[in-house]
């Protein structure tokens, strides 16, 4: 399918709405890092259209037709994998799916190799989950296939960033001058490591909360380094959270404790949970986020998870709509 | 051809050992110098026309892998011997990493029977184990690795954790007056890092490995060798505080020497997530830009250059670790580390001589001298009487480094495609030719 018959006044008029996408560059989505402004934009622009589409009863759209998209997840992943999987069905195109964590791969094949595979299949992109950093980088060398990046190792979630923004946007309108706080294992998240870059372009606040041992080492030199000086670092959460319009919690795994990182749980949750006590020093009106899955009772309580303030189910049906809008920008037309 | 001898006319000859830097020639004669000077003429000698060319003694490696036994399809003597040869060196210390590992007699005599078998012109002298299969729990047998031939002791890539075990081999080394060559790792402080500890690792969402973890050795070491007189070497120093550490016990008249690699001179980590010429997007997780000790920060570098400058460090190894293409063709995390080295060194490290970083004679001296001293054998020089180990340099020569070419069967190093300045044209090895580019005027 060519671009025009996939761009506003042909088939999908109806469907979709019509920002010229002429300066899209990418043939890949790695990370934000590569993001600008306009670019950014452009895909919450797309994404509000899906949206509209995703409240409609028949959801379907055949913008997509003809293309397969195969999701290869070399990590395990329900959500991550759902959301896309279901995003590139909205849009009309085929998917297949393959589990790299039980298949060949397991038996030692390596990750070139089941790469090339799904490139012979003649797949027109790939979306890849890798525990291992930098994958989806060795993916987009080698092969002629678009690669979407859908978590790598600690680097990068580029969608569940851009989705995070999204629902900021969506909950706040102009971001200049709003706080958000990110709390958790900073140090292995690629949540925070996106969002550190996608919200560079945006005029608020970002500030990184956590234990001095969840906080890699080079993280300042780091900001300092890319100018990103709307990102700040905070141990305290209580001073963290005062004046916050959004806290996002961040997953906090179990091994983190046996390798000693943190030496209780107990004390993590006295330190960094965000519950309804916690939140009683905030602003009144302020919103909480959390990219999923949650270990409910420890980084967040179940009565804010679930309660009026909790944007979590809103990032969910946001997901759907920033990665459909992602697919149709890199497997919709020329820039195949 | 050993017995024939062989003049060297026209070279501008600098020995680090005496100082000494003339325009002369050299003859040489049954495998050794003969004479240096001016205008010496020898009926029936080969000549090398080497003007324009630097002679300096044959370069030493300290520190190398050679990967036989066991892993030959990494490299095997034969092939790391040539490039070894190409690289300028007539002496190398290969580490006892290999499968068996050289932690005894026997198999330290299997490894010099290859060599003087497969890589005559070139000298190989093992490393023995510190522990039985580099476990880090029994003692091997030091004096009998000490007669086989090993000149000094490594666990190399698995350093000695327990202090007891390393107190006790300093002891034993110190009799021997063997030198104990230390990789200098805390595994429990660098363990799950893949890269240096600093801002690019965040970056790539990698683990760091802080400066610490090796400065943390280094002192643990320095306190052992004052506390048992042994001489502690150590080896591919990678950091500005290891550095000091070093400095400070030299100055308290401690036996310690140390040495650094041509790439922790040269590069920093960023080349791990940035390619010469790649966009500036395009994050490279280079596999080849892994090696341990990581790539440092430019400081690191700074501080190195100053301690070969202030007389600090004694030595440059190559830590040349060959290995397969598989075992770089994958995630930066499961890549194994090393580069391999020999080829390189001289071109990568001119560039700190063409950039004023250090003077050329200082180079040469950690390439030769410096050594020398730590092995003690009476190499590095070219005075009359000594083995003919000689390197012949064109220091102005530019060339592109290009893995194809390569004589090691590792063909895993960050320089590929790099333009350097300064080639090898000829390596002497107890006066045979033991590599000779096609640049090479003989008659």
């Amino acid at each position: 399918m060519s671009l025009s018959e996939s761009r506003p006044g042909t088939a999908t008029r109806e469907t979709l709405p019509g920002p010229s996408i002429d300066f899209w560059k990418h043939r890949h989505v790695l990370d934000l890092d590569d993001f600008s402004r306009e670019e950014t934009d452009l895909v919450f622009e797309i994404a509000e259209g899906m949206v509209e589409i995703l409240d409609r009863d028949v959801k379907k759209v055949p913008t997509l037709r003809g293309k397969t998209i195969a999701t290869m997840f070399f990590e395990p992943s329900t959500r991550t994998r759902a959301s896309f999987e279901l995003a590139a069905k909205y849009l009309g195109a085929d998917t297949i799916s393959l589990d790299a964590t039980k298949s060949s791969v397991a038996k030692g094949e390596s990750l070139i190799d089941s790469l090339r595979t799904l490139q012979a299949l003649e797949v027109d992109a790939i979306i890849m989950r890798h525990p291992c950093s930098g994958a989806p980088y060795i993916a987009a060398r080698s092969l002629d296939t678009s690669i979407i990046n859908a978590g790598d190792g600690c680097h990068a979630h580029p969608s569940q960033g851009l989705l995070d923004i999204f629902t900021m946007k969506q909950q706040l309108g102009d971001l200049k001058d709003r706080k958000v706080v990110i709390v958790g294992d900073i140090m292995h998240s690629r949540v925070a490591r996106s969002n550190i870059w996608g919200t560079r372009h945006y005029g608020m606040k970002l500030v990184l909360c956590a234990p001095p041992t969840l906080i890699p080492h080079g993280l300042p030199e780091m900001l300092e380094k890319y100018s990103l000086n709307h990102v700040t670092i905070e141990h305290n959460l209580d001073s963290a959270i005062e004046n916050a319009d959004i806290i996002m919690s961040l997953r906090l795994q179990k091994e983190r404790q046996q390798s000693g990182l943190i030496s209780s749980l107990r004390e993590y949750i006295q330190g960094y949970q965000i519950n309804m006590s916690r939140l009683a020093g905030a602003k009144p009106d302020v919103l909480v986020m959390h990219p999923g899955p949650m270990n409910e009772g420890t980084e967040i309580s179940p009565d804010v998870a679930y309660g009026t303030r909790s944007l979590i189910e809103q990032q969910v049906t946001n997901g759907v709509a920033v990665r459909m809008a992602l697919l149709y920008l890199i497997a919709g037309g020329k820039n195949r | 051809m050993k017995d024939s001898s062989l003049l060297i006319k026209n070279a501008r000859i600098i020995d680090p050992a005496t100082d000494a830097e003339e325009t002369g020639d050299i003859l040489i004669a049954e495998g050794k110098i003969s004479k240096t000077g001016n205008d010496i003429s020898a009926a029936g000698a080969a000549t090398i026309d080497a003007s324009g060319l630097i002679a300096c003694p044959g370069f030493i490696d300290l520190h190398c892998h050679l990967r036989q036994p066991g892993y030959e399809n990494k490299e095997t003597i034969a092939t790391g011997a040539a490039a070894a040869a190409r690289g300028g060196y007539t002496t190398i210390c290969c580490m006892p990493n290999t499968n068996p590992p050289l932690d005894n007699a026997g198999i330290v005599n299997h490894v010099r029977d290859i060599a003087s078998r497969d890589a005559p012109l070139v000298r190989i002298l093992p490393v023995g184990c510190i522990t039985g299969g580099r476990a880090g729990r029994e003692l091997v047998n030091m004096a009998e690795l000490a007669s086989a031939g090993c000149i000094g002791f490594s666990d190399d890539g698995s350093p000695v954790s327990d202090t007891r075990i390393m107190s006790l081999a300093m002891e034993n080394a110190a009799v021997l007056d063997l030198p104990i060559i230390d990789h200098c790792e805390d595994i429990n402080l660098s363990q799950g890092g893949h890269m240096n500890d600093g801002w690019v690792a965040v970056r790539l969402g990698l683990k760091g490995i802080p400066a610490a973890a090796e400065e943390i050795m280094v002192a643990r070491d320095i306190a052992l060798c004052e506390l048992t007189g042994a001489r502690l070497h150590v080896t591919h120093m990678s950091t500005a505080g290891s550095t000091q550490l070093v400095r400070d016990a030299k100055q308290r008249g401690l036996k310690v020497t140390c040495d650094v690699t041509p790439h922790n001179l040269t590069l920093t980590h960023e080349r791990v997530m940035k390619v010469q010429d790649t966009p500036r997007t395009a994050l490279a997780y280079d596999t080849n830009a892994r090696v341990n000790p990581p790539l440092r920060s430019p400081a690191d570098i700074e501080a190195l250059i100053r301690g070969i400058t202030d007389g600090t460090i004694d030595a440059i190894a190559t830590d040349h670790a060959p290995h397969t293409i598989e075992e770089k063709l994958c995630e930066f995390e499961n890549a194994i580390s090393g580069i391999s080295g020999f080829e390189t060194a001289f071109g990568v490290l001119m560039s700190l001589v063409h950039t004023g970083s250090i003077s050329l004679k200082t180079l040469l001296a950690c390439l030769t001298t410096g050594p020398a001293k730590i092995l003690q054998n009476g190499t590095g020089t070219l005075r009359p009487g000594a083995r003919a180990d000689i390197t012949l340099l064109d220091t102005e020569r530019e060339w592109t480094v290009d893995v194809k070419d390569f004589l090691s069967k590792g063909r895993n190093t960050p320089f590929n495609g790099c333009k350097l300045k300064g080639l090898v044209v000829a390596t002497i090895s107890g006066g045979c030719l033991s590599f000779h580019h096609d640049s090479l005027r003989i008659s």
